[in-house]
């Protein structure tokens, strides 16, 4: 049965809307103004063409990038938690490979800088794949564990070989500019955008129009109908798909570097990898709304930090919203579909 | 290179202090898996009881701080199993919400309690109690039974775990549910309640485990402290094999994993710290991958229950 496509959209936005009216709550009970602190963060995503371009949207990009991965993922039946690490991974890469590019012209640097990030990330999750395929390790723990291990690489590759050149602080040198993204006029909005928004398109396009994609539908329907057929294509295509997982993450941390810091530091990510659930989730594993949802949660983050600097309520709050919103989500679904069994049995 | 009796004494305790909040989670989360529910909010959970142990002991001593912690553990858990037992909500997705949920609780409230700058907490602390006798006993009796109360009591609690899981018809039940949930329904087991007590009694665990973090190693609060010890503790459940004395032994070789960098500190090897900082994950990705292949999960781990 086809249900009409307005639904899990107001689904979505019910969910939303429960985790900022959490939020508000929250905000009461520890004493701050909720109004004052949710109008803080609408300025600060939405407030101006500048803000939402250079804060919103920015931030849009690797929550993009890396929910469309965990799609990806979550289609063959794999759950990619590691997104955090292959973020990193695809950070540390850029940056290294990034670092000796000066002599060579702008855009086949920045091409290369990206190229290798994506690499970065695939190769990371290829253990979590291979550990799966091999001996069954399941790849929620392997995926996350990973995940310890890339910070403390960033955190060595900052205070060892990329440290910058003074030897002083813990990052590394600035980018040449061959290496960086070019950005739009008057904003700090770089052509990631364009990137992330193609790859979406991509998805699209592959999980609607493809065999890859039919199958993948197949898997995330019911893996045990799919193996008694496919036997193993199914293992093939989940490790498969963790692969693709891991280079979307993977170049979320290229474009991270090559477009917005132009270095790399031990806290790039503020948790991207794990807000990028959330985004995947209210999504609904629809490539066309991890682009809205993906907004959403630039805004969010975009206007805590606004929130904090305005109105003195501490940002990381707004993980009480994600949470909550993924909780509600889940709920949604779960209420939904015993409904839809009921009526089918 | 020698090493003298110091240096050993000093690696052992500083092993079991490290092992102690992951023994405790560990054993918790041991109890939600063997009842088919894997729960990664068990990191929230920890990261609860944490605060909450930091927030009962400035207002009522350690020994406040630390049944604090526990209630805080319990009531995160019971969020956690709500969505994914009672509604049947994906438990790995439930489990990274809740985990999310905690670190931005726990963050804000910290924030608007102590101020922005997170000034420096000086708590009543759980200082080591030594157990006559048994203290002096060379090599393991400073390192066993000159610790905190809390390490004696996850130490109690391997045994009792043990007890309950292999020797009551409860702990049977219970295990019945993990492999199979609709069999044991059938044989008259109301499974999803039993999941929700085991689950929910794993978080108390937790909260505790946090609360032996802020009570008894570090002395005090700080944002996001755990760093990951939760998920270190489903690792150990995975690597301990389900079982309460692999999990005592996995999360002592954690323990140890740790407290080598002070060993390697005290020898004066110029080794880069992050290395230290990667040991334990790497090290159970690799025992995963060697040691867990033979063997098996409950077998309906993960699985909402009908």
């Amino acid at each position: 049965m086809k249900r009409p496509r307005v639904v899990p959209l107001l689904l979505s936005l019910a969910s939303l809307g429960a985790g900022l009216a959490v939020l508000a709550v929250f905000f009461s009970v520890l004493g701050y103004d909720p109004v004052l602190a949710l109008g803080a963060m609408v300025r600060g995503a939405f407030g101006s063409w500048y803000a939402f371009a250079s804060g919103t949207l920015v931030r849009a990009i690797p929550l993009m990038l890396i929910a469309l991965g965990f799609t990806v993922g979550l289609r063959a039946g794999v759950l990619n938690i590691g997104g955090e690490g292959q973020f990193y991974a695809g950070a540390v890469a850029a940056a290294w490979i990034g670092l000796k590019l000066g002599a060579w012209p702008g855009f086949a640097a920045t091409t290369a800088v990206l190229a290798v990030a994506v690499v970065a990330g695939a190769c990371w999750v290829a253990v979590p794949a291979w550990l799966r395929l091999r001996f069954g390790v399941l790849e929620v723990i392997s995926t996350l564990l990973l995940n310890f291990v890339a910070e403390a690489l960033v955190s060595y590759m900052v205070q060892g070989p990329l440290q910058e050149s003074q030897h002083i602080y813990p990052q590394s040198d600035q980018l040449p500019l061959a290496a960086r993204m070019p950005v739009f006029p008057g904003t700090r909005l770089h052509l990631g955008i364009l990137l992330a928004l193609s790859c979406s398109m991509i998805a699209w396009y592959v999980f609607r129009r493809t065999m890859t994609g039919f199958e993948l539908r197949a898997v995330g329907r019911g893996p045990r109908a799919a193996r008694v057929t496919g036997g193993l294509r199914v293992q093939r295509l989940g490790a498969m798909a963790l692969l693709v997982s891991g280079a979307l993450a993977g170049l979320a941390g290229g474009t991270e570097v090559s477009g917005v810091s132009y270095a790399l530091y031990p806290n790039l990510s503020p948790g991207y990898g794990f807000t990028a659930i959330a985004v995947a989730l209210l999504a609904r594993q629809s490539p066309m709304g991890i682009v809205l949802s993906a907004i959403l949660f630039g805004a969010l983050e975009a206007g805590a930090g606004a929130m904090q600097r305005d109105a003195g309520v501490p940002a990381v709050a707004v993980y009480v919203a994600e949470a909550v919103t993924i909780i509600a989500v889940l709920l949604a679904d779960a209420l939904s579909s015993r409904r839809r069994d009921m009526v089918t049995a | 290179m020698m090493l003298d009796a110091g240096v050993v004494d000093g690696f052992l305790s500083a092993s079991v202090r490290v092992a102690t909040p992951l023994l405790l989670a560990a054993l918790g989360e041991m109890l939600a898996e063997r009842g088919g529910v894997i729960n990664l909010g068990v990191e929230g959970a920890m990261l609860c009881g944490a605060l909450a142990a930091a927030l009962g002991a400035a207002s009522g001593g350690a020994w406040t701080g630390l049944a604090a912690s526990g209630v805080a553990g319990l009531a995160l858990a019971t969020i956690f199993a709500l969505a994914a037992i009672g509604a049947r909500a994906d438990q790995i997705i439930s489990g990274t919400a809740t985990t999310l949920l905690a670190v931005g609780l726990t963050g804000a409230v910290y924030q608007a309690v102590f101020g922005s700058a997170g000034a420096g907490l000086s708590l009543p602390t759980l200082v080591p109690v030594p157990i006559p006798g048994l203290a002096d006993v060379p090599v393991i009796g400073p390192s066993f039974f000159n610790q905190p109360v809390t390490t004696y009591l996850a130490l109690v609690a391997v045994p009792l775990c043990w007890w309950f899981l292999f020797r009551t018809r409860t702990g049977l039940a219970l295990r019945a549910v993990g492999e199979s949930p609709e069999h044991a329904r059938a044989a008259g087991v109301a499974a999803r309640w039993l999941q929700f007590a085991a689950t929910v009694t794993g978080g108390a665990f937790a909260g505790l485990a946090g609360g032996t973090l802020v009570l008894a190693q570090v002395g005090t609060f700080a944002e996001r402290m755990t760093a990951g010890r939760g998920f270190i503790a489903i690792a150990i459940v995975v690597l301990g094999r389900w079982h309460p004395v692999g999990v005592l032994g996995a999360a002592l070789l954690f323990g140890a994993a740790t407290a080598l960098q002070f060993v390697f500190q005290a020898m004066g090897l110029a080794v880069p710290y992050q290395l230290f900082l990667m040991l334990p994950y790497v090290l159970t990705l690799l025992l995963l991958a060697g040691l867990v292949g033979g063997v098996k999960a409950p077998a309906a781990l993960g699985r909402a229950a009908e």
